[in-house]
């Protein structure tokens, strides 16, 4: 009896090990549920601006997606014919904590798929470590181009779903040139870490292209991120020459500068380009300096206003979110759901693919790799990277106060293509791109 | 010249920040020996209780002064609350305790106080700027300051001279030093130490609260603030001398006019300025610049 109960666990034992070596890893198997970890800022300085809406942006698209209720061409049930499980954590505590979080993500809790992070620091952290755990991950919201372009150059499970942070200062520094040439020259406030010191050199590289005869700025200010404190930094732009000033601040570090510059007139004495302004137009409303650039990273928030973009998608999205939180949806809402897309995009064709099995992840990254899918605020192309890293359009305007709406709104608005802010499929590093005057772009 | 006085008073201004937030910190260390990595919590819940507090006041439209009365108020209760609950519940049990013990509990507390105003306020920023606009700006060295925050320099100044006259010309204070170069002594000479302990825990609960109560109208008050204030108060204190209020105030302000320097002149260093200048103390002068060298005990 005890013989018989011995061979036949060898035998069940022996036939899954077997099977597992021929299958191998990311091999296909029938599943009813797949669990997605979600990073981002659930505490700390980032969470209002970008950890919130983003975990609520993936919230509501998950749900949607489990009910089979989103709009054509998503209005199939689950990823893949899965339901979909969120596991959404905090993006805080630093680098060393993140790659130990995905670690255990991944290895202890047997995550599918990874949808998430806000901050450039936790991207080029975990980028190289979710290659080597062999986990998909699709980065929503960081910025640098230093993921693809030093970290992970042969990237096979790590995907960008967002424009990196190129784009977003050229199309700046573009629109900067077009509309306000006349201004005498640049100075920055940016904070100091990868975002901070790569959206700088973007946009000074691009504009010392675009504008070589306008003043660059020697002394461009990096204040400490979320330090809160930007009283010198106040008294130094405002004893600078330069008219204009390019800030990439974000969360609590935009806030707390708003209100520290507004008693001072910094605002009334210089324009200000604020890069990820949408993240903290909506809760600061009328208290936001009017007539400043605000961007997005892209077709994102405020320029997803229905005003603005009537594609039935962003209109669902628009109305559902609004319903839901009593809100309205920031540039990360948009980000993290577009993650969240490319993700049931990816799983879907990879099933259709598979004869409408449930697809294994190799198949799901060759379906992403390269892809062009229609997101909420527009279409998304896997261009660059090798197909891993996303272009979209980027758009820039000016802050005003609509009266009518009774929010905020942009006018002035310039939509600038993919292909008109983006290094080519061939360019290895976008700064040299840039610095060899930015050849192959069609505007 | 206009650049040496726009430093100056760049400098001060953060200068007077720096030392809110580092005397209390700076005080209970010198009387109770204690390490109080809580001392970011007690800062942030003075913060958010101005905030909300401030918030609402102006939203019923009361007179405007009362918002600065909230900034008072709030750094006393949550002193007081805060301060009476840690001492009482967690570092008397401690006070026998190696030091190291301590800095873990009070870490421990900091965590756990973190959470708590998650629990509170939730994850949603506060803003209180209306304080900042009653007051207005003023025009120095060609440019504009805001009164507010150039009224942090006079309340700086303030609290250094109303602590050093309790430390030095009352009784409490006298007994409060007893209590500093000995404890069994000063309990042999019928000193309540239990009380003084608690009073002075009460009253660095107290400062802190009061720098973030009344930093709450230029920032925005978010999860998370409390960390960012003990790294840099660790950082006068340890510059100017752990457990003296003269070394947390020139600490400050070698600090605070560095700093803005190197944001005038050489922004790059900005970050640095503040840990090099802590690295130097730490290699001359480990004590800090302001504590008497002593004899090891043994």
């Amino acid at each position: 009896m005890h013989t018989l109960k011995f061979r036949g666990m060898t035998r069940t034992l022996g036939a899954s090990l077997v099977t597992a070596l021929v299958m191998g890893p990311g091999s296909a198997l029938a599943k009813d549920e797949i669990t997605m970890a979600v990073p981002t800022f659930t505490t700390g300085a980032g969470g209002p601006a970008f950890g919130v809406p983003g975990k609520q942006g993936v919230e509501l698209l998950i749900d949607a997606i489990n009910a089979g209720t989103m709009p054509a061409p998503y209005n199939t049930k689950g990823m893949g014919g899965a339901r979909v499980k969120a596991l959404v954590y905090d993006e805080s505590g630093g680098n060393t904590k993140q790659v130990a979080e995905l670690r255990n993500k991944v290895q202890k809790e047997n995550v599918d798929l990874v949808v998430g992070y806000v901050s450039s620091g936790s991207c080029s952290a975990i980028a190289p470590v979710a290659e080597e755990l062999k986990i998909l991950t699709l980065l929503t919201v960081c910025g640098t181009p230093r993921v693809f372009e030093e970290l992970v150059k042969e990237p096979k499970y790590v995907f960008r779903t967002i424009n990196h942070a190129v784009a977003s200062n050229l199309s700046l520094a573009r629109y900067v040139v077009e509309k306000y040439g006349d201004k005498n020259g640049y100075t920055g406030v940016n904070p100091n870490y990868a975002w901070g010191q790569d959206s700088w050199r973007d946009f000074d590289m691009s504009m010392k292209v675009l504008a070589p005869k306008m003043i660059q700025t020697t002394t461009p200010q990096f204040p400490k991120l979320f330090g809160g404190q930007f009283g010198s930094e106040i008294s130094a732009m405002l004893r600078a020459p330069e008219q204009i000033v390019h800030s990439s601040v974000w969360g609590g570090d935009i806030e707390s500068l708003i209100f520290q510059g507004q008693p001072r007139g910094l605002f009334d004495n210089k324009l200000f380009l604020f890069t990820v302004g949408d993240s903290a137009v909506y809760r600061l409303g009328k208290q936001f300096p009017m007539g400043s650039l605000v961007g997005a990273r892209g077709p994102y928030g405020i320029y997803a206003s229905t005003e603005l973009n009537k594609s039935p998608l962003n209109v669902w999205f628009q109305r559902e979110y609004r319903a839901r939180y009593k809100e309205q949806p920031s540039q990360a809402a948009y980000q993290y759901a577009q993650g969240v897309l490319a993700a049931k995009y990816a799983y879907d064709r990879a099933q259709a693919g598979n004869g409408g099995k449930f697809p294994s992840t190799d198949q799901v990254i060759t379906a992403l790799r390269g892809a062009t899918f229609t997101s909420l605020a527009g279409t998304v192309r896997m261009s660059l990277s090798k197909g891993h890293q996303a272009v979209t359009e980027d758009m820039w305007g000016v802050l005003f106060w609509d009266m009518k709406l009774n929010e905020p709104m942009v006018r002035d608005v310039v939509t600038y293509p993919p292909e008109c802010v983006n290094p080519p499929a061939d360019a290895l590093d976008s700064t040299e791109w840039i610095k060899a005057g930015m050849k192959g772009t069609k505007c | 010249m206009q650049l040496a006085a726009v430093i100056l008073v760049d400098g001060l201004v953060y200068a007077s920040y720096l030392f809110m937030v580092a005397v209390g910190l700076t005080v209970i260390f010198g009387v109770q020996r204690v390490l109080n990595t809580a001392h970011g919590s007690f800062f942030a819940f003075g913060a958010y209780l101005a905030a909300m507090l401030i918030g609402a006041w102006y939203k019923a439209g009361w007179p405007a002064y009362g918002g600065f009365l909230i900034i008072v108020v709030s750094a006393a209760v949550v002193g007081i609350v805060l301060g009476l609950i840690i001492e009482r519940c967690l570092l008397k049990y401690l006070y026998d305790r190696d030091e190291h013990i301590v800095v873990l509990a009070t870490f421990a507390a900091f965590l756990a106080l973190e959470d708590v105003i998650l629990l509170i306020w939730g994850t949603d920023p506060y803003y209180a700027i209306q304080p900042v606009q009653e007051l207005g700006a003023t025009q120095i060295a060609g440019l504009k300051f805001d009164n507010y925050n150039l009224s942090m320099i006079a309340i700086s100044g303030v609290l250094a001279l109303s602590l050093w006259y309790a430390l030095r010309r009352t009784t409490w204070g006298k007994m409060l030093l007893a209590v500093i170069y000995d404890r069994e002594v000063s309990r042999a000479m019928g000193i309540n130490v239990t009380a003084v302990f608690l009073i002075t825990f009460i009253l660095g609960s107290i400062l802190a609260a009061l720098g973030g109560a009344y930093l709450a109208p230029t920032i925005s008050v978010l999860p998370g603030i409390g960390v960012e204030v003990i790294v840099i108060a660790f950082a006068v204190v340890v510059i100017g001398g752990m457990g003296s209020i003269p070394g947390a105030l020139i600490g400050a302000v070698i600090v605070g006019i560095s700093r803005a320097a190197a944001v005038h002149l050489l922004p790059s260093i900005e970050l640095f300025v503040i840990y090099i200048i802590m690295a130097g103390v730490l290699i001359f002068r480990p004590e800090g610049l302001f504590v008497p060298v002593k004899a090891r005990r043994i």
